[in-house]
């Protein structure tokens, strides 16, 4: 492969004049790709090669390389392009690459950030991040074992993703003999796949990384081949950058600057579009209208600022713009909804729950979101729809979404900005899934609160009282219902309006469908909190007692509810008080294995942190709990 | 017609775009300010995220002591130019303990920059930290987060790191945890310097050739930038035209010779070289990986 010499880094023009070459540096582009495979296709390899062949590989790394190819390598004596890109030491050892990497190389003409995730069943996760930000993905196919399950599944992902440069890259031609029939078949094959899943078109190739045929330069080895080598093609390709500003202009507000009171500016990233001084722009979701006085920089002012750029806007008028809020083109403004439809990719070892409330951030924008059971899982080896109540770690479905106010939006399809979500769990913040969204429901346009000619205020002025929600929580047997109770007859005693929503009362009723999954107890306390609002809104002091052993839950009501006016009372007997009474057997059978998913056995109970009221049950007798109760709640104490 | 933005913009308006997203997400950030030619990027970016505004977090140089006395000089005046205050740590125990790269070996980082780190974000309860450090530098590197998170013992799990899609950064944290943000992620050290270049920005001139005091130690050439250099027996120091690829303090940070003496010829230097950028430093030649075990115990 030395008979041409390298495109990438032009030694003899650095060496003899610098500024020339600095001066043509500056003006490169840059492209982000993924390589979606396996070890075994060689993909470590190819990142390798490219990173070798231009020179981002320096004497004393090769050094360390070359001990390590002897040590652990897996090519006998040749250099083990594959260590180059291995990170982590623990990853090395088991000679797999477990999580998402980002290297770097340059040729002349484009800077390059390869996304190297890994091909292993568990890697969902890992090549949808990878993806997200890539605009061309690299599928790499074994010559010698052509389409596998697994090249469907990178493909459907990267598809799924929206990247519309599919690059299919047959590697190991070597071990082939550079045979061509072969070569065709693989890519017809492919191709049949490629058009059922709607990717309409990609560039097929083939290479060896290991050798480097048509990685950099033209193999001799094939001469029938006539298309670009891999790097002149990655060099070529159009950018998703310049597609982004043809589209409408989008700006969502990050930051308000305002170093005094003479300026208020509006810091963001040009999302999609372009925009300059004097273009009508209308701010979302308000709907207000103004123009763009002056797009502010470091350097000086600009007269126009484009996708992917970083500016600081002001406006003509003192209007109302905060963080989260959008920025657009007057006269082709982004919707604005509450109710989706969208895929959702879930990424944590904890199941999705349907009606558990997370938190969704969509760029600028965070707020509570709840996710109803999925239409469909997708299948990602074989594509099927499959039915299913939740989501697990890797899985992929479709399902609608509501979230607690409206957002701006535009399909996924046409901005990844304003169409992809992260959702975080709102107890350990990590990210646990993350989803694009498809279109609003009209349902999210069409319904509209009633508003209502007696009021919430009027309801509970008539029964003379402020309505609330007493939540109980505690351990099955920690003596819920019966202080409950007692704190009903209390209040009744004192004409006061009230109503007891009873745990097992209700699962006999309105929830008799729910089993006792942990998806089924999320959804039992949300239909429960909703009875709860909705009585309160009636003016009634709502008693509720439920286990309602996670903390997410209890927050959800919570939030529904005034100031004031939610008081949870947790009823705080331990696990072995509460087997030891006993009182309704549930203990024996849960120890005997005869009841599953029990709370404080086999299921978690999320003890609250800061209640308004906590009964120690073994200080407290049932009476003076609710004396206790009865009197926070009346605010004598 | 579409105005193609070059990678170096790209890169800017990437930086950007997290330095304000930090600030908008996170109640008290701080950006650790090492004097190095990423500091001056990372710094530089951040005076043009926020223009007008000055930044609206301080810097924090955690203190060896042992920096070269040139270093010093720029951290002041880069200080007074972005109008942001400066906050200088030192670890009073390595203070009081006379702790040095001399006698004390890897203690003296660990002590010092390590622990000295780990005291000053505890003491301002900061809870994001803006950190230089490159995914190009080494290997383990390359697969940290932008955002990077920490326990409440500042400890890092390679394990337990959230997924970053698109631009969308999950900067929720509980209290007594931190985030350590890297808004330079995706660049290169030849990045770096053009966009130095280009930018005209501020760095220590000790990254330009001249004729310095130096000695030859255990294959390193290491400058004699003060008198608190102890001279082993039959040392005298050397002029010799040297510049450094890379700084930290001055006795563990060794010197290349060489004649380039501004960035068109550094840049040219450096794309002509054979050797990466860390070689120069001490710390990494214990052993393979041996920033990912540093990592894990807090060191940035």
């Amino acid at each position: 492969m030395n008979d041409t010499p390298s495109r990438y880094h032009p030694d003899a023009m650095i060496a003899e004049d610098i500024h020339a070459y600095l001066d043509q540096h500056q003006r490169k582009s840059l492209l982000r790709f993924i390589t979606c495979g396996s070890v075994d296709d060689g993909k470590s390899t190819l990142i390798g090669r490219l990173l070798y062949d231009s020179k981002m590989i320096f004497e004393d790394q090769l050094a360390s390389l070359e001990i390590d190819s002897r040590k652990v390598g897996t090519q006998g004596q040749e250099i083990d392009f594959a260590l180059l890109v291995d990170g982590l030491a623990a990853e090395r050892e088991q000679g797999i690459t477990i999580d998402v990497a980002y290297r770097f190389f340059s040729t002349e003409k484009r800077k390059f950030i390869v996304a190297d995730t890994p091909g292993h069943e568990q890697y969902t996760r890992n090549m949808v991040t990878g993806a997200s930000t890539a605009d061309l993905a690299v599928i790499l196919i074994d010559a010698r074992k052509g389409v596998l399950t697994q090249t469907r599944r990178h493909s459907y992902l990267a598809h799924l993703i929206g990247i519309r440069n599919i690059v299919l890259a047959v590697n190991k031609m070597d071990l082939i003999d550079f045979d061509e029939a072969r070569y065709h078949a693989i890519v017809d094959d492919y191709r049949l796949f490629a058009t059922s899943i709607g990717i309409g078109d990609f560039v097929a190739m083939p290479i060896s990384g290991f050798k480097g045929d048509n990685v950099t330069t033209l193999s001799p080895n094939m001469p029938w081949y006539s298309g670009p080598t891999l790097i002149q093609h990655l060099e070529t390709v159009e950018l998703d950058a310049n597609i982004d500003q043809e589209k409408p202009f989008r700006f969502p507000v990050q930051w308000v600057n305002r170093p005094n009171l003479d300026f208020r500016g509006f810091s963001g990233l040009v999302s999609t579009g372009r925009v300059s001084a004097g273009d009508p722009v209308r701010i979302l979701p308000s709907g207000r209208t103004s123009a763009v006085s002056r797009i502010v920089a470091f350097e000086g002012d600009l007269d126009e600022a484009v996708a992917g750029q970083s500016v600081t806007l002001t406006l003509a008028d003192e209007v109302d713009c905060s963080r989260g809020d959008v920025i657009a083109i007057a006269n082709d403004p982004p919707e604005v909804a509450d109710q989706f439809e969208a895929t959702i990719v879930w990424m944590a070892d904890e199941e999705m729950l349907p009606g558990r409330p997370y938190w969704l951030k969509l760029g600028t924008q965070t707020v509570t979101v709840q996710i109803q059971a999925p239409k469909y899982q997708v299948n990602v080896n074989t594509l099927e729809h499959l039915a299913t109540r939740t989501l697990d770690l890797n899985a992929i479905g479709v399902a609608n979404l509501s979230t607690d106010r409206p957002i701006v939006f535009e399909p996924y399809a046409r901005s990844r900005d304003l169409g992809g979500f992260i959702l975080i769990d709102k107890v350990s913040n990590a990210t646990v899934g993350a989803g694009m969204l498809h279109f609003s429901l009209r349902r999210s346009q069409n319904v509209h609160w009633q508003a209502l000619e007696v009021s919430r205020e009027k309801h509970a002025e008539l029964k003379n009282q402020r309505p609330a929600i007493l939540w109980f929580t505690g351990l099955s047997g920690a003596g819920k219902s019966t202080i409950a109770n007692l704190v009903e007859k209390r209040l009744v005693l004192m004409n006061r309006h009230t109503f007891l929503l009873d745990g097992d009362n209700v699962r006999h009723g309105l929830n008799r469908d729910l089993g006792f999954t942990e998806a089924d107890r999320v959804e039992n306390i949300r239909r429960v909190g909703e009875v709860a609002k909705l009585m309160s809104d009636a003016g009634l002091i709502v008693i509720t007692a439920f286990i309602s052993p996670f903390r997410a839950e209890r927050q959800m009501v919570r939030e529904t509810m005034q100031p004031g006016e939610f008081f949870e009372v947790h009823i705080d007997t331990s696990l072995e008080e509460a087997e030891r009474r006993d009182v309704k057997g549930l203990y024996k059978k849960a120890r005997a294995g005869e009841l599953a998913n029990f709370t404080g056995i086999d299921s978690p109970y999320e003890v609250p942190e800061n209640p308004e009221i906590r009964i120690d049950t073994t200080r407290m007798s049932p009476e003076e709990a609710a004396q206790t109760i009865v009197e926070r709640l009346l605010g004598w104490s | 017609m579409a105005r193609l933005l070059t990678h170096l913009e790209r890169l800017e308006a990437e930086s950007i775009h997290i330095l304000r997203e930090v600030v908008s997400e996170t109640e008290r950030p701080v950006m650790l300010y090492s004097v190095g030619k990423d500091s001056a990027v990372m710094l530089h970016l951040a005076r043009k995220a926020f223009h007008p505004s000055p930044p609206p977090f301080p810097l924090l140089h955690v203190d060896t002591t042992w920096k070269f006395r040139a270093m010093y000089e720029l951290r002041d005046r880069m200080a007074r130019q972005s109008g942001m205050e400066l906050i200088v740590y030192r670890n009073p125990e390595a203070m009081d303990r006379g702790i040095n790269p001399f006698d004390h070996g890897s203690l003296h980082t660990d002590m010092w920059k390590t622990e000295g780190l780990k005291q000053a974000l505890d003491k301002y309860g900061f809870d994001a930290a803006f950190g230089g450090a490159r995914r190009d530098e080494e290997k383990s590197r390359a697969k940290e987060r932008i955002f990077s998170f920490r326990s409440t013992n500042h400890r890092w799990d390679p394990k337990n790191q959230r997924p970053e899609l698109w631009r969308n950064y999950n900067a929720r944290k509980a209290k007594g945890e931190s985030i350590r943000v890297f808004p330079i992620s995706n660049w290169t050290e030849l990045d770096i310097w053009q966009y130095i270049h280009l930018e005209g920005i501020p760095i220590v001139p000790l990254y330009f050739a001249q004729k310095r005091p130096t000695v030859e130690r255990d294959g390193l050439i290491l400058m004699v930038d003060d008198d608190r250099f102890p001279l082993r027996e039959g040392e005298v120091p050397v002029e010799r035209s040297i510049r450094f690829r890379t700084l930290g303090c001055y006795p563990l940070t060794g010197a290349v010779e060489s004649e380039a003496s501004n960035l068109p010829e550094v840049i040219q230097e450096m794309l002509l070289t054979t050797t990466s950028e860390r070689q120069g430093r001490a710390i990494d030649h214990d052993q393979t990986a041996s920033m990912e075990k540093k990592k894990q115990e807090g060191y940035f």
